[in-house]
Order: structure tokens, then C-alpha cells, then sequence
């Protein structure tokens, strides 16, 4: 008699679909990209989709979420269509940002999502803004702060993990630790580089995850934010990942060998949970097919979308600089 | 209907009435910043309000510009309306990221989905001799950022007029005190009408120079008019810019298309200041009503000195001011 599976195998299954809805539109992404339907600067979380995937599918819908910008994931994760974000990217009024944003800046008031910021760290103090207003109304929502292990050298950083403890804020900070700041490593930027060690220097719970591992990520997510919620404090979490592809479009990746790449490869978030849903026979051929095929199916359908879209008039150019409607 | 009997008070203290009243009226305004409670405000200015709203309303902070500025854009978008002081305009530019690629972009970023309902207030200027990096006069700088609105308040009334209009505002509004101005006295009445925070003001009418200032330099140039006039014979119109962006062309256009001859006050150094905006916008707007070429005086341009002959030297006063209009009218006279 076999042991019981370790996961729900929905459960399973829908993780699994999240990750490879991340993963196909961005592998999409790169066409467009090479087809000059996207322009600007665009990064890829190919590699890092367990940290998004597990940590986004534990907030709850008024939470809040501060990204960087490479959140083409935690955009999509939310719930930002996915039609929505591939129009911001083609630059239509049909995008998220009605095309002002483009890939580094998706915003999206309906899920709380407080932006792509395009300045490492820079989206730190927005989100220990948010968590002050949340604790001055006292609300019991949380604000989900990504960031890289870039921004842990940001002077922006360390004035937040203080101002964020010191202050008791409700903030879940989620540090994607992919091993590199654009091309400069860790151990080249970090005289410290456990970066868990650093947060709780400043009386924070933080520890670290495998962020390899989506069921681990989800897992610590929960944890975190249970601590966050009940004892309005927040938490620190750095998630060890690696990003596939280049920084940007624009990166020739002299900086690291093919075969630590390779090597990295090999523990690919996406291979291990299909490996493992696999090996607990809770997954099949027929499943995989099924999945891919309704997630080439929603990608085709955004490309469609923004395809299909607007330009906005060049008249609206100096729209939306100040605002246009008294906020609520 | 009678009118409250005015009242004589500080621009300190005009201040701190403005922030007290919006405390009292609106419980999502609280002011945080460096020394805002315990101590009182660097200046002075929030002395008191600890003991009447307590530590969750007026909120010290650490010496963390970039947090704390940032916490206020994201408290705002979060529902509150914050009033973050920062100190002094030098410390805001540990604070720029947060004040121009989040306050000044967020609007437009998100396609007009999420706005700032932020004042940040600093105080600005020199004649302290507090030296080079306690000095500055950066209105321009920030005035230069779409997205922003900046105000001077250099009157007894707009500096108790303008924060409620400011916190009512959905932009990100800076206001700039110049700290030349905190023991200014004057009448106020009990109870103050509002005042608008779009439009130049004519502080003192005249007929033959327009002086344009703000802020510091607006007791400035109503000197300067004083000495043309006892000296001189000559009628100087003074304008006081009150709102330093969006800049309000019409009063300036209309002022020196009437006196044909305009100096501008700035305490900013000269290359690239304020002053070389309205310059400008003079030149576009009334080129031909001229009778000279626009005149200004601004800061020298050198990092502010300590010793006290030399940084009155640095700084524009009313002296430059009336040598550079009795420039003016003897090449025209």
C-alpha cells in the first residue's frame, strides 16, 4: 500500500496551471518582443514563477501588492486579465495602465495591485504606506512588498525594515532573492549575504525558503502572513530562486557561465512539481495536455486582445498627470 | 454682519493653526516628520500638537526621508492625507526618488487609476548663516516635475490659508516655508475666508515695474517698491507667484503688459531657475509689450557661505533689487 499523496491533487493541479500561465505568456512575451510588438525594457521571472505562485495564492483579495518590475507574474497571479497586461505591453489604451506603464509599470486598482516600480527598492516606502493607513483605519489587510536581493543594498531597504518594525506595520516583505543584481552576484553586492539575517536584525521574524519549491513558498506564505495578520507586525521572507533568461532583452549575460545556468535549470520550479505530482500519481499525460492547452488558450486569447486594441488618442497625451476626479 | 476683529500673529503660529484645524476636521489627516512632536517641529512650527492629538497624529519619525516621504504617498493612496515635514528642503533630496518617480509619475503611471492626496512640507531658503548645505532655495528644481504642485505661501494669510486647500487637493502638493518668514507678524481674522492655490497675487499695485517674487522674496521686493518710491518716484507693482506650479501666467502676463517692465526675484541660483521660467513665459506672452528686457536678480551662484557679509552678498535684497530697476528705466527713460 503506497503512503497518501502529500498534496490535494486540485490543489496540485492548480498550482501547477498558474505556474505554466506565467511561464507560456512570458515564453510568448519574448516572441513578441523579437517581433517588435513589445518595445522598452522587459524582464522575465522564467525560473522564479514558485515564488509568485506560492506566495500570491495565499493573500486575500483586499490585501494589497507593491511589485517591481518584473511582475509580469504577480499581475497576471492576482488577477489582472491577462488580455489587460499583454495590451499594456502592445502600448494600448485597452492595458492595464492604458498603455502609459508598459511592462515595468502594471497597475491595477480593482486587485489592489500598487504597481510595477521600475526603481529598485524604490516601491518599499509605498508599502509601508499602505500598511500605516491600514493600521491608522484599522483594517486587518496586509500589504505584500516584492523586491529583489538588489534592492537589499538600497538604502530604501534599510529605512524600511525599520520604519515597517519599529512602527509594527502589517507587511508581508518578499524578497526574491534570484542571486543577482542585474549581473553583479551576491556575494559581489552583499557583504552579508543571508539576507534573512539582515531583516531580522531589525526585530523582524524572517527566515529563509526555497523558493524552488512552490509547496514550500505557499507554505511559508501562510506562515508569514498568519504572523502578519494576527500579530500586526511584519515579516520577512527571502526566497532563494534563479532567473532563467537574461536580466532584460538588452542583456548579453557576460557575467555567468552557461553552466551554472544549466545547473539551475535542472531544479526548474515547473519540472519538480510535475515530477512530483507525477511520482504521486496525481498527475497524467492527459492532465498536463489539458492544462497546457486551456493556458495557450488564454494567451492567445490576450494576444488577441491587444491585437484588437486602441491607441489612445495623442490628444489625451497630458491626461491623468494630475488627477481628473477627486480620490474617494 | 460683522467681521471678526483681526488678530496679530505669526506666521508660525498661522501655521500651526492650519494644521491644527485640519487635524481637527478630517481624522485621515496626521503629520509625520523629523522632530514633529517631542521636540516640537525644528521650527517650531507643530509646538503643542503632540499634547492635543497624540503620537499616532503626529508622528515622529527617524531620519529616513526616503521611508517616511514614501509612507506618506503610500499612507495617501491608502486612504489617509497625510503631512509629511520634511525638515528642510536639502533633506528632501534624500527623499527625491519618493517625491518624483512615485508622487509626481503614479497618476499617469496607472493610466489615472490611483492618485497621491499628499502635502509635503519643507522649509526653504537662506539668511541664517547656516552655510552651504542648510541654504538651499530648490522650488525650481521640484517646480521643473509634471505632476507636482508647489506652493509659497508668503503671507500672514496664505500660510494659515493654504493647507486645507492643499490637503483637498487629489495631487501630491509641496509647500515651501521660508524660514525667513516663521516670525513674520501680522493681522489674521479669527476666522479666515479660504484662500485659492492657483493664482499669483498683486501684493502691492504699481504702474511703472512689475517686481515678480515668491515666497522669501516677496518682503523683498514690497522693500524694494517702498524704497523706489520714497527714492525714486518710481510705482512698483509687486506679484507674488503663490503658486509656484502649476505657474499662473495670467496674473504675471497681465501685470507687466501694464508697467512694460518686469524683475524677477529669485532666491534660486540664476542658471536654470524659476526665474528663467517666467522669464521665459514673459518673452512667449508679452515679448512686445516690453519697454525692456526682463530683468532678474537671484542667488549668486556658489554653495551659501557661513560668514554673514558674505551670504548677504549671495542673496538677493531690496538694494539689487532697486539698482537693477533704476537700470531698467534710465536705459528707457
Amino acid at each position: 500500500m503506497s503512503a497518501p499523496p502529500s498534496i490535494d491533487r486540485e490543489h496540485g493541479l492548480h498550482l501547477l496551471r498558474e505556474m505554466l500561465r506565467v511561464r507560456r505568456f512570458e515564453e510568448k512575451c519574448v516572441e513578441l518582443y523579437s517581433a517588435a510588438k513589445i518595445r522598452g525594457f522587459m524582464h522575465l521571472y522564467i525560473g522564479e514563477e514558485a515564488v509568485a505562485v506560492g506566495a500570491m495564492g495565499a493573500l486575500a483579495p483586499d490585501d494589497a501588492i507593491v511589485a517591481t518590475y518584473r511582475e509580469h507574474a504577480h499581475a497576471l497571479l492576482r488577477g489582472v486579465p491577462a488580455g489587460a497586461v499583454m495590451a499594456e505591453m502592445y502600448g494600448r489604451v485597452e492595458g492595464c495602465s492604458r498603455g502609459r506603464g508598459g511592462s515595468m509599470h502594471l497597475f491595477d486598482a480593482a486587485t489592489r495591485f500598487y504597481g510595477g516600480n521600475a526603481i529598485v527598492g524604490g516601491g518599499l516606502p509605498l508599502a509601508v504606506g499602505l500598511a500605516l493607513a491600514d493600521k491608522l483605519q484599522e483594517r486587518s489587510r496586509v500589504t505584500a512588498c516584492f523586491f529583489g536581493d538588489g534592492a537589499v543594498a538600497e538604502g530604501e531597504f534599510h529605512e524600511c525594515m525599520n520604519l515597517a518594525a519599529l512602527w509594527s506595520l502589517p507587511v508581508l516583505f518578499l524578497c526574491e532573492n534570484n542571486r543577482y543584481a542585474m549581473g553583479t552576484a551576491i556575494e559581489r553586492h552583499e557583504s552579508q549575504t543571508d539576507l534573512a539575517l539582515k531583516a531580522a536584525s531589525y526585530e523582524m521574524t524572517a527566515w529563509t525558503v526555497d523558493g524552488m519549491d512552490v509547496l514550500a513558498v505557499e507554505e511559508a506564505a501562510r506562515r508569514a502572513l498568519g504572523e502578519v495578520r494576527d500579530g500586526v507586525r511584519p515579516v520577512f521572507l527571502e526566497l532563494r530562486t534563479y532567473r532563467f533568461r537574461a536580466h532584460s532583452m538588452y542583456d548579453p549575460e557576460l557575467y555567468r557561465s552557461k553552466e551554472e545556468v544549466e545547473r539551475y535549470r535542472r531544479r526548474d520550479p515547473i519540472d519538480a512539481l510535475i515530477g512530483r505530482l507525477r511520482g504521486e500519481g496525481l498527475l497524467d499525460d492527459g492532465d498536463l495536455e489539458a492544462i497546457e492547452a486551456a493556458v495557450a488558450q488564454e494567451i492567445e486569447e490576450s494576444i488577441a486582445f491587444a491585437e484588437a486594441g486602441s491607441l489612445e488618442p495623442v490628444e489625451d497625451l497630458e491626461r491623468f498627470i494630475y488627477a481628473e476626479a477627486a480620490p474617494a | 454682519m460683522s467681521v471678526a476683529p483681526p488678530t496679530t500673529i505669526t506666521y508660525r503660529e498661522a501655521m500651526r493653526e492650519a494644521i491644527r484645524e485640519a487635524l481637527a476636521s478630517d481624522e485621515r489627516v496626521f503629520l509625520m516628520g523629523e522632530d514633529v512632536g517631542a521636540y516640537g517641529g525644528c521650527f517650531g512650527v507643530s509646538r503643542g500638537l503632540l499634547d492635543e492629538f497624540g503620537p499616532e497624529r503626529i508622528r515622529d519619525t527617524p531620519l529616513s526621508e526616503s521611508a517616511f516621504v514614501g509612507a506618506g504617498i503610500g499612507a495617501a493612496m491608502g486612504g489617509m492625507r497625510p503631512i509629511v515635514e520634511v525638515m528642510t528642503v536639502n533633506f528632501c533630496l534624500l527623499a527625491l526618488d519618493q517625491i518624483m518617480n512615485n508622487a509626481a509619475t503614479i497618476s499617469h503611471m496607472s493610466g489615472g487609476q490611483f492618485q497621491v492626496p499628499l502635502v509635503i512640507r519643507m522649509t526653504t531658503g537662506g539668511g541664517r548663516q547656516v552655510a552651504a548645505q542648510h541654504s538651499h532655495s530648490l522650488e525650481g528644481w521640484l517646480a521643473h516635475i509634471p505632476g507636482l504642485k508647489l506652493l509659497a505661501p508668503a503671507t500672514i494669510g496664505d500660510a494659515r490659508g493654504m493647507l486645507a486647500p492643499a490637503l483637498a487637493d487629489p495631487n501630491p502638493v509641496l509647500i515651501f516655508e521660508h524660514a525667513g518668514l516663521y516670525n513674520l507678524e501680522g493681522e489674521l481674522p479669527d476666522d479666515p475666508a479660504p484662500v485659492d492655490i492657483e493664482h499669483a497675487a498683486v501684493r502691492r499695485a504699481g504702474s511703472d515695474v512689475t517686481l515678480i517674487a515668491y515666497g522669501g522674496t516677496v518682503p523683498t521686493a514690497l522693500r524694494a517698491a517702498e524704497e523706489l518710491a520714497e527714492g525714486a518716484g518710481l510705482d512698483a507693482e509687486v506679484v507674488d507667484l503663490r503658486a509656484l506650479r502649476p505657474l499662473d501666467d495670467r496674473t504675471v502676463i497681465g501685470s507687466v503688459s501694464r508697467t512694460r517692465r518686469a524683475v524677477i526675484i529669485d532666491e534660486g541660483w540664476r542658471s536654470g531657475s524659476l526665474a528663467a521660467e517666467v522669464s521665459a513665459r514673459i518673452m512667449e506672452q508679452a515679448f512686445y509689450e516690453l519697454d525692456a528686457p526682463v530683468a532678474r536678480v537671484c542667488s549668486a551662484e556658489l554653495p551659501m557661505p557661513y560668514a554673514r557679509h558674505l551670504e548677504e552678498a549671495a542673496l538677493p535684497s531690496a538694494a539689487t533689487v532697486v539698482a537693477e530697476v533704476r537700470r531698467l528705466v534710465g536705459a528707457n527713460a
